[in-house]
Parts: structure tokens; sequence; C-alpha cells
């Protein structure tokens, strides 16, 4: 045995070692003073000031979080009816077409899926005049179509997993569909769907390929922006975009677990406790 | 109240449909718009091709159907190299990613419990940041006077810089790196899931470890491994960003050849010619990775 432990902990390091060392040195470099970005030239923060000074990544980054929130809720909302009907609706016709179109797009090459909403945009604005060109409105249709896909797929095993029995028991109890599904079934799967926005959220906010197909002349996104910049090589204002993105996502992660993890425990703890006083209750039958 | 709900859907029908005509009207009409204009003419107007049928002189419906765009695909060998080569990058980078995710996978889900989600949490961070400033990085470490180049000078291995970017050894590294969640995430929850006992089991009636591992564990985490790898290949044949930021100009991948045919020559004809041979190459394996997610999705409901 010890021989394979000391297997896992080296498999864990250099995986780890490589998924980190990238960010950890866009990081350290965009505190470097020296304009050549591998050259140490000592500490600074100059970067951090110039792209703040930036008005093109600004207006760009502004112009994405919009998208990325209003894109994110949408595929929420899609992605959990969309998981519901997997998870719970059991057959129907049509069913192996809607797991299909479900899977397809978390899969699906960027420009294949960006070149046929940009087909599609273009033939419904000769047929029935909308959308009226391209921007804001086309971007976000095409996030919530692929983002929600990865909605989907969280809410689908949450569901799976959840105890079915406590939405039968509320049903048995005289609880209308809807009112088992909002007050029993979301406040349980909830973590499910935070998580699912984050991540609906992030996909949105860092889409390059789909974006550049629908947005329109005067849209572009962060994404679209940072390509251009970095095409022409590597530029150490970007680093210091990538540092603020990462601490931010960080930061919602790490708050995302810590609660996932309370909630866990506390559910642990709920259930353990309702044991202990069913114990106690036939124990005292027993005497009786 | 009984005539009202037969004239209403029922909340059932409403649930389903809501997320269904979604996705017909942006995901799969699409793809029908995509195969018509393939096989119409491209022309200097916006859009850019000609209608694939229109009423002639008001009262004949005129049809024109072009092969020629697929003729091209055909002919021209550029088409061809650029398949067969992003099917070889997108095979090998899964391979990559297979070589350094099992491992990793395998580890965390040998871990204690506690741990297990700290390292899940680690293992899905970099997801969550972006991807375009991750493959970024990757030029910051690995061009001529990049970390890497200067790291392996200063210890004295190379006495002057390799070339790395704009190589497709580049391609890979940021292939396999950007993808590698991808590989550990249903290889994590399958191995996570494995019966312990098991692997008891082959130890008490005398099996070595790394024979049990090739015996139990792994034709055990097959699934796994299936799903890790067709999550990785279908996305990785149509890449642009990596092969574009970390390849040579030259490097022949299919998604590059369709940005350029969109973007550069307008020629949207020949671009939707070129989505739909790519297409037909990857609907079976997503056929098959629906098959494979439904197959879990029913084990876990037998639970």
């Amino acid at each position: 045995m010890q021989g394979r432990s000391w297997f896992r902990m080296v498999s864990l390091i250099i995986g780890f070692a490589f998924l980190y060392i990238p960010i950890v040195s866009l990081i350290v470099y965009s505190f470097n003073a020296s304009k050549l970005v591998t050259v140490w030239g000592g500490f600074s923060t100059k970067w951090y000031g110039e792209l703040l000074r930036n008005e093109q990544i600004l207006g760009a980054a502004w112009l994405s979080l919009r998208v990325a929130a209003l894109s994110a809720t949408l595929a929420v909302i899609l992605g959990t009816l969309a998981g519901m009907v997997l998870a719970r609706f059991g057959p129907f016709k049509g069913r192996t077409l809607f797991s299909g179109l479900t899977t397809a797009p978390l899969v699906m090459p960027e420009v294949i899926t960006g070149l046929s909403l940009l087909l599609l945009f273009v033939t419904m604005e000769q047929l029935i005049g909308w959308p009226a060109g391209r921007g804001m409105t086309t971007i976000i249709i095409a996030h919530v179509t692929f983002t929600m896909a990865f909605v989907t797929v969280i809410v689908q095993s949450r569901l799976v997993q959840m105890d079915e029995s406590l939405e039968e028991a509320a049903l048995d109890l005289g609880a209308r569909p809807w009112k088992v599904f909002f007050l029993v079934t979301l406040p349980i799967i909830f973590p499910a769907l935070l998580s699912g926005w984050l991540l609906a959220f992030t996909l949105s906010l860092d889409d390059l390929v789909i974006t550049s197909f629908v947005a329109g002349p005067g849209s572009s996104t962060l994404p679209m922006v940072i390509f251009s910049k970095v095409r022409l090589g590597v530029s150490p204002d970007i680093n210091a975009l990538a540092t603020i993105l990462v601490v931010v996502v960080a930061i919602g992660v790490a708050i995302a677990g810590i609660m996932m993890t309370r909630q866990q425990r506390a559910r642990d703890r709920d259930a353990q406790m309702a044991l202990a006083a069913n114990q106690q209750m036939i124990e005292s039958l027993k005497k009786n | 109240m009984n005539w009202l709900r037969r004239w209403f859907p029922s909340g059932r029908t409403v649930v389903t449909s809501v997320p269904y005509l979604w996705l017909l009207l942006f995901f799969l009409i699409p793809f029908v718009i995509v195969l018509k204009i393939s096989f119409s003419q491209s022309a200097i107007a916006m859009p850019p091709y000609e209608p694939l049928w229109q009423w002639a002189s008001g009262k004949m419906l005129e049809i024109r159907v072009n092969l020629g765009n697929f003729a091209f695909l055909v002919e021209d060998n550029l088409y061809w190299r650029s398949y067969l080569n992003s099917i070889l990058v997108a095979g090998v980078s899964t391979l990559g990613c297979l070589l350094i995710g099992y491992p990793m996978a395998y580890a965390m889900a040998r871990s204690s419990p506690s741990t297990r989600n700290i390292l899940l949490l680690l293992a899905v961070l970099p997801f969550f940041t972006s991807f375009l400033l991750r493959v970024y990085a990757w030029i910051g470490l690995l061009k001529n006077n990049g970390l890497v180049n200067n790291a392996l000078m200063a210890m004295g291995v190379i006495d002057q810089p390799i070339q790395m970017l704009q190589t497709d050894f580049a391609v890979y590294i940021g292939m396999v790196y950007s993808y590698l969640p991808f590989m550990i995430l249903p290889l994590y929850s399958n191995l996570e899931k494995m019966d312990l006992t098991l692997l008891e089991a082959a130890a008490d009636l005398g099996s070595r470890p790394w024979e049990s591992f090739l015996k139990v564990t792994l034709p055990l985490s097959l699934p796994g491994i299936i799903a890790g790898c067709l999550l990785v290949f279908i996305p990785a044949v149509g890449e642009f960003v990596i092969p574009s930021l970390l390849g040579d100009p030259g490097m022949l991948m299919i998604g590059k050849v369709l940005w350029t045919e969109f973007f550069n020559n307008r020629d949207w004809p020949v671009a939707s010619a070129v989505a739909i041979a790519l297409l037909l190459f990857l609907v079976l394996p997503i056929m098959y990775l629906d098959r494979a997610q439904n197959q879990a999705g029913e084990d876990g409901e037998r639970k």
C-alpha cells in the first residue's frame, strides 16, 4: 500500500501543478514593472491603473457582465425545466430528441454552433424582421442556448440523486405539483441551481467563438477585445485583467463551496437528530 | 372546471414545451438553415449568398441546388488534410487528457472524504476561470524568452531557447490543459461510486494490487473513460482558439478553416458546407455520448 499512496501523491502534485502554474504565472507577471512581460523588472501595480483607464476594455467588460448575468439567469430557468423533464417525467413522445438536444450543445464545436445561430438570425431577420441587426439580444440568445445544456446536466443529476419520497409525501398530503416544486424540490436542489448559474455566468463571460459569429459591429464583448489584443502578443494589462477575473471567480466559487458544505452538514445533522428522536420514541414505546 | 382543464395545456406540457421549443428553434432549426445555405451559391451581397429558390418572373418556382461547395471540399486537398489533422490532434489530446486525468481522478476518489471535496473544488476551479486567458497564459510560458525556456536555460539543460510556441507541441499542451477537467469529472464520479469491497475480495483471493487494478478497477471504470474521452474529443475536433493562439499560423485545423472561410473570405456557403461535413462526422459520437449519459442516469435512479 505504501508504494501506491506515493504514486497517488505524485500524480496529484503533477496534475495540479500543470493546472495551476499558468494561472499563478499570470498573477505574478501582472505585478511586473517591466513591459517585457517575462523579464522581471520589480513590483508594480501600474498595469492595473492602465487597465482602469482603458475605456475599450471597460466598455467591453460592462457589456460582457450584463450579457453573462442575463443569459445565466435565463439558462438556469430553462435548464431547470429541462432537468425536471429528463429526471422526473419519464418516457414521453419525443424524449429521445429532447435528450439529444440537451446533450449536443455541451460538446458541439463552437464554430458550428456560432455559424448556425448566425445563419438563423439572418434568415429570421429576412422573414419576420426580428432580430433587427445583431447585438446584445442575439448574443444573449446564443449564450442561453449553449449554457442551458450545462445547467440541465447539473440539475438533472441532482434531481436523480434526490430522495423522491419527499416529493411523493408532499403530493400525498395534498399539495399541488407546482407547490411541491417550489416548497420541496427547489429548496433541496438550490445549491445545484447556484452552481449552474455560476457555471453559465463564467461560460458566457468567457465565450469568444460563438459570440464573434453572432455579435454585431458595435457589440464587442470582453473576450473579443482580449483576443484581438492577444493575437498581437502578450501584454501586461491583460495579465492584470486576468488576475482580477481569477480572484473574483476564486472568491465566488469558494463562497459557493463553503455554503454548500454548510448546508450539507446541516442536513446531515438534521437527519441524525431525526433518527435519534425516532430511536428515543421507539425506546420509550418499548418501555410502556 | 373540467372544460377549462381540457382547453388549457397541462402543467407538464408547459414545463416540457418551453425548453423544447427553445432548443428546437435555436439549436435544431439552425442546422437545417446551415444545410440549406451549404447548397447555395455565394454572392457579393448581404447576406452573401443567393437564395436557393425564388419565384422566377412571378409564376414559376425556380430551385437552384448547388453541389459545388461540397465538390470543392472533396477536390481541394486543403480540406481533407485539415479534417484528418483535426482528428489526429483531437485524438492525441484526448489520450493526453486520459493519461494525466485518470491517475488524478483515481487519487482523488481514493482520498479521505474531506480531502476529496477540496481536491474536487481545486480540479474544477480552473474550469470556472477564463478559458481564453488560460490559453493566453501558455504564450507567456512557452515563448522563446518565456518561463519554461528561461528555467531550462538557468538549469543548464539547454544553451539556447527551444522554439515551442507556434508548434504542434504547444497546441497539444494547450488542448490537454483546457480539456482536462472534462476528463477528470466523469472519471472521478465513476471511480468514487466504485464498490471497494470488490478490491478487497480480489486481494483476499491473492490478486496483486496492479492485477486487481487491471482486472477490476479499469474494466469497471470503462463508462467513465468513454464519457470523458467523448467529452474531450468531440469539441476538440472543431477547436479554433487554441491552434490560432498557440499553433503555427499554417497549422491545418478544420475549426480554423471554417473561421477563415466565414470571416476572411466571407464565403458563407463554403463555411456552411465545412460545418455540415464536420457535423456528419460528429453525429455518431454525440449520439453515443447521449446514450451513455442516459444509461448513467438510469443506473443512478435504480440505486
